[in-house]
């Protein structure tokens, strides 16, 4: 089944936002070996070439790396794939902060919030 | 050298102009939208690349040579409608292909056709109007060409068929082929082009990558088609 993208945004971009996901969340651990540009293209049902893209601006970002022969893999440094995702968490905070200012909300109220959510996440659990 | 190319391309059909002045060049590699409403002459382009339809001035050339027995060995080409002769069988139908086209990988032909639960004995006759189109689609995608024009190859099939059709022209894609794919169904090709043309009236409006739309425009290609395209006013 093909994955689900926004409209308005190019889809490179957001193919590169998943495999980043991906690699900071364990999915894809470090030194592990990635899906092919035809495998990752026919799963996403995205063109070739938009999943190269992506895979270009990976590496630029030195999140992956090509073998030769062998294919792509995860960069097998740690500490640039906890870098990576700690600022997909920070992007993440700051549009959440956006959200919240944009509906009044000041810092101590933002910080009872979450209190209560998480403490009624935890009883639902 | 582009696959694809229109010069200064113009075809009349008595006093109706159904291309004006078209100049293209498709490069090799590149899934294209052929887009446009009904009757902008997305078909007359096709028919004019396969040599059906001669141009009433201009040319059309495919990879540099105009059409001719020697390009359509190279082109596979989906025909808007059924061409299968209905007293054939599945079976036969991949003979023929086999006879008739140097570039048909049969093995990859009947690997579709299973994973599409296509019987190779039952005849055309006995076949919906669905399964017929699926036959087409995978004789035609079945050939190693150097260029595939699909006129209207979503058209008629169910949602679950047009993934599967999706699916099989992103895993044979070929960097060293380009595929034309005319259609209006948009927001369904949408992820698998490169590139799109708008044609209005017989006039190319548009052409463009569709990421490079999405960027710049912060739309989709088939948000600008609406608007390009926009029916009416308010």
């Amino acid at each position: 089944m093909s994955w689900q993208f926004q409209a308005d945004q190019p889809i490179y971009t957001q193919l590169v936002a998943r495999l980043q996901q991906q690699i900071v969340s364990g999915v894809y651990p470090p030194g592990s070996k990635l899906p092919s540009v035809r495998e990752l293209a026919a799963d996403a049902g995205v063109n070739p070439n938009t999943v190269q893209r992506a895979f270009a601006e990976l590496e630029r970002a030195g999140l992956i790396y090509t073998q030769r022969t062998a294919g792509k893999f995860v960069t097998e440094d740690a500490a640039a794939v906890a870098a990576a995702r700690r600022s997909l968490a920070e992007a993440q905070t700051r549009q959440y902060l956006a959200a919240m200012r944009a509906l009044g909300c000041g810092k101590q109220e933002i910080h009872n919030l979450f209190d209560q959510m998480e403490e009624q996440e935890h009883a639902d659990l | 050298m582009p696959i694809f190319e229109c010069r200064a391309l113009e075809k009349r059909y008595g006093a109706a102009m159904a291309l004006d002045h078209i100049d293209l060049a498709l490069e090799p590699g590149r899934i294209v939208g052929l887009l446009g409403p009904n009757g902008s002459g997305k078909s007359t382009l096709i028919k004019l690349a396969m040599g059906l339809l001669q141009p009433t001035s201009g040319e059309v050339l495919i990879g540099g040579q105009a059409p001719s027995p020697q390009t359509n060995a190279v082109v596979s080409y989906l025909p808007d409608r059924i061409t299968l002769s209905p007293w054939m069988k599945t079976r036969q139908l991949l003979d023929f292909y086999g006879d008739f086209f140097a570039d048909f990988d049969r093995a990859a032909a009947e690997r579709m056709l299973s994973q599409l639960g296509l019987d190779l004995n039952q005849s055309v006759r006995q076949m919906s109007k669905g399964m017929k189109e699926k036959v087409q689609l995978v004789l035609t995608m079945s050939r190693r060409a150097k260029l595939y024009l699909l006129d209207e190859p979503i058209g008629g099939v169910d949602p679950a068929t047009r993934d599967y059709i999706l699916h099989t022209i992103i895993s044979n894609y070929n960097p060293e082929a380009a595929v034309i794919i005319s259609t209006h169904l948009i927001a369904d090709v949408e992820p698998v082009l490169d590139d799109v043309i708008f044609l209005d009236h017989g006039h190319v409006a548009l052409h463009e990558s569709c990421e490079e739309i999405r960027e710049t425009r912060g739309q989709s290609v088939d948000a600008l088609f609406r608007e390009v395209f926009k029916c009416w006013e308010n």
